[in-house]
């Protein structure tokens, strides 16, 4: 490759004409984390306890002791997660190829349907509506599906808790091994707690994204934010989770490279 | 010398008057020094802690002599009668005669300094002694009375002479008010509102005169029926607490800390197993942390403003307590890494007791048997209902005891352990 390529890229990064857009959420203790019947094991939330601040634990510095789970915040899922992905090769965040990190996105924009329907399931159908507008996805391109159920009041809107559990808009069961097998994707990636829907237990197979995403290598990103500031296509999706052994996920930061003339309405405030 | 100022109605008379009910405090002037703590006198022999023993219970014991039955008061070594040196605890008939009672207007003490006038008195007991002791204002000279023993606010036992019978509001007696942790006019945090455990508190405190029930809620986003009505109740607030979240304590404890007069920790994580059937340590880890150090993160945060408000005039804070469990005492391998957890708070909160007793603040731990609530499903009968565990907790508060235990289980734990302990470990296991 020649080195002008990078030096063009920076040029275009400094000057503004290629965006930043932050997709990760900010690690707080309140982030909601997955929830699952009490008598199965639980996912930590992010917990902060402080080492020092400047005072007799520390008089010159301030640092923090943090805990949390790999599926906590924004976070990247690697196959392992589940059990249909368990026998991959590469399934894990310290063995991923690198490569995999850096990937084009397509942006489906399901807001206005989840806005009615908190149970909202994203088709075939309507994947191929999304491609009669804006082409058809490109192969190894992760798909996000924006619902706008990140700007959700949390955690008890954003989690959406009824008697008969979470209720949270994701993919159908007929969609994800055809996004898979017919467009070839990189993963699938959402803004509410899972890739899955809220109520995806209920589908067949249950918790089809996990189940068929993981299970053909594929990956995750989940608690994604800022989705609205993204062109449906053209955006470059930077997600390189922690370098945890045998990792099943990590929270990460997302950060997703736009051109600035895509959605000069959104332009980042940064910018 | 700068005394507080008392309402005429307080002064209790030399013989005796009935008991002026409490109003409700005012506001406080936001602008006002807060008055620190002073405690009465705390030393005691050894052997005069068995009063101690006796009033952190609830009871009323004094020493027996077994060779010749006399009753004993003051403590002491050997009997007064026949020099026996196996003197025994043991409950005594506590009614007596007042025989005379004066009311002290000095005091070299600082303690009582600020609370005089003060009556104290002589009763002579139907078991024998004549002890020296504080009088309830409705007692009469030459009146029958009953004794009680209480802790004062230096954690020791003081003995109460009560009318023989109860009187309207006795209760709000200054002397009684300074023994015990009456929820009444007092404001209430309970830590986890959401639990069957802290929902019956909520009513038990409003019915026992609490002025306001602060409501923890840990998970927000989890709807409860039950919680949501309690909210009803102007006198009960809503409030966000998670006890593994350093944060939210701290941020609760900002807003609420000086609005709280007594702390009840309700806050539990119970699972079922063991230590080898466990398949890893992270159930274990929840449990230490919200047992655990979900304590320590209220005591850090909210303890100082207790201790500081110990002696404040409108309101001041009395008590915290923690409901523990009867297997913090020996552990049940059904439920062994809850058990371990209740132990090492309840190891805790003897260390926070002894911290917090400078200041006159009263830890409170609740040991119940199993409670009958969804995390004892496969427990059989009997278990402790939240309504009988609320009620004893209020008992507690009113009496101003140190250790609650409730229910038969627990009660009957207590004797077996005193019995022979290894027999009551290995049944716990069987």
């Amino acid at each position: 490759m020649d080195a002008s390529v990078l030096t063009l890229f920076m040029s275009e990064l400094t000057s503004g004409r290629i965006r930043i857009v932050d997709l990760t959420e900010t690690l707080t203790p309140e982030f909601p984390t997955i929830v699952l019947p009490p008598e199965f094991g639980q996912a930590w939330p992010f917990r902060l306890e402080e080492i020092s601040r400047y005072d007799e634990r520390g008089p010159a510095w301030y640092w923090n002791n943090f805990s949390c789970s790999e599926h906590t915040g924004t976070h990247f899922d690697a196959p392992a997660h589940w059990v249909s992905g368990k026998d991959q090769p590469d399934n894990t965040v310290d063995t991923i190829p690198i490569e995999a990190f850096i990937a084009s996105a397509c942006v489906i924009d399901c807001s206005a349907q989840a806005r009615d329907n908190p149970d909202f399931l994203l088709t075939i159908d309507g994947v191929r509506a999304w491609e009669a507008a804006h082409g058809r996805i490109p192969a190894r391109s992760w798909v996000l599906m924006r619902t706008d159920w990140s700007k959700r009041a949390k955690p008890v809107d954003y989690l959406n808790m009824r008697d008969d559990g979470a209720h949270s808009p994701g993919p159908d069961a007929d969609v994800v091994p055809w996004l898979i097998r017919e467009r070839d994707v990189h993963g699938f990636g959402t803004e509410s707690v899972g890739t899955d829907a809220g109520q995806a237990q209920h589908l067949d197979p249950p918790y089809p994204c996990h189940y068929y995403m993981h299970g053909n290598n594929r990956y995750g990103l989940q608690c994604l934010t800022n989705l609205d500031r993204l062109p449906a296509t053209g955006a470059v999706i930077f997600s390189a989770p922690l370098k945890i052994r045998k990792g099943s996920g990590s929270p990460l930061r997302v950060l997703a490279l736009t051109p600035s003339v895509a959605t000069p309405a959104t332009r980042d405030a940064t910018n | 010398m700068k005394q507080r100022s008392t309402p005429p109605a307080n002064q209790p008379p030399s013989s005796s008057s009935s008991t002026v009910r409490l109003s409700p405090p005012g506001k406080k002037n936001p602008v006002a020094r807060t008055r620190q703590p002073t405690l009465p006198p705390t030393p005691r022999s050894r052997r005069a802690l068995g009063l101690t023993r006796a009033a952190a219970l609830g009871r009323f014991e004094l020493q027996v002599c077994p060779a010749c039955d006399t009753v004993q008061y003051p403590p002491r070594e050997v009997c007064g009668a026949c020099l026996s040196h196996e003197l025994r605890w043991q409950s005594v008939n506590a009614e007596g005669v007042l025989l005379a009672s004066t009311t002290l207007h000095h005091s070299n003490d600082l303690y009582f300094r600020e609370r005089l006038p003060w009556r104290v008195g002589t009763v002579h007991m139907d078991a024998g002694p004549s002890v020296v002791t504080h009088v309830h204002q409705d007692c009469a000279d030459g009146a029958r009375v009953r004794l009680t023993l209480r802790l004062d606010r230096s954690g020791q036992a003081v003995m109460i002479a009560l009318p023989e019978k109860d009187t309207p509001h006795m209760a709000d007696d200054p002397v009684l008010r300074e023994t015990s942790c009456d929820p009444k006019f007092r404001r209430v945090l309970i830590t986890d509102g959401k639990s069957a455990a802290g929902q019956a508190l909520a009513i038990a405190l409003l019915q026992a005169g609490a002025s306001t029930i602060f409501l923890g809620d840990p998970q927000p986003w989890r709807h409860n029926a039950a919680y949501a009505s309690l909210l009803q109740d102007e006198r009960i607030q809503a409030v966000t607490l998670d006890v593994t979240d350093t944060d939210s304590v701290q941020r609760v404890a900002a807003s609420l800390g000086g609005k709280v007069e007594i702390l009840i920790n309700t806050a539990d994580l119970e699972r079922e197993g063991g230590v080898m059937s466990a398949r890893d340590v992270n159930v274990a880890r929840d449990a230490l942390d919200i047992n655990v150090l979900g304590l320590m993160r209220l005591a850090q945060h909210f303890g100082p403003a207790l201790c500081a408000r110990a002696a404040d005039e409108t309101r001041n804070a009395v008590a915290w307590v923690n409901i523990l469990s009867i297997y913090a005492q020996m552990n049940l391998p059904a439920r062994g890494m809850w058990s371990a957890s209740k132990a090492a708070a309840l190891s805790l909160s003897q260390c926070l007791r002894t911290e917090m007793r400078s200041a006159g603040i009263r830890v409170i731990n609740v040991f119940p048997g199993p409670l009958d609530h969804e995390w004892e499903q496969r427990t059989p009968p009997p278990r402790v209902t939240p309504q009988a565990l609320a009620q004893a907790v209020v008992r507690g508060l009113k009496q101003g005891t140190e250790d609650v235990y409730v229910g038969d289980v627990a009660q009957e734990f207590c004797e077996r352990l005193a019995e022979n302990s290894k027999a009551l470990e290995r049944e716990l296991g069987a």
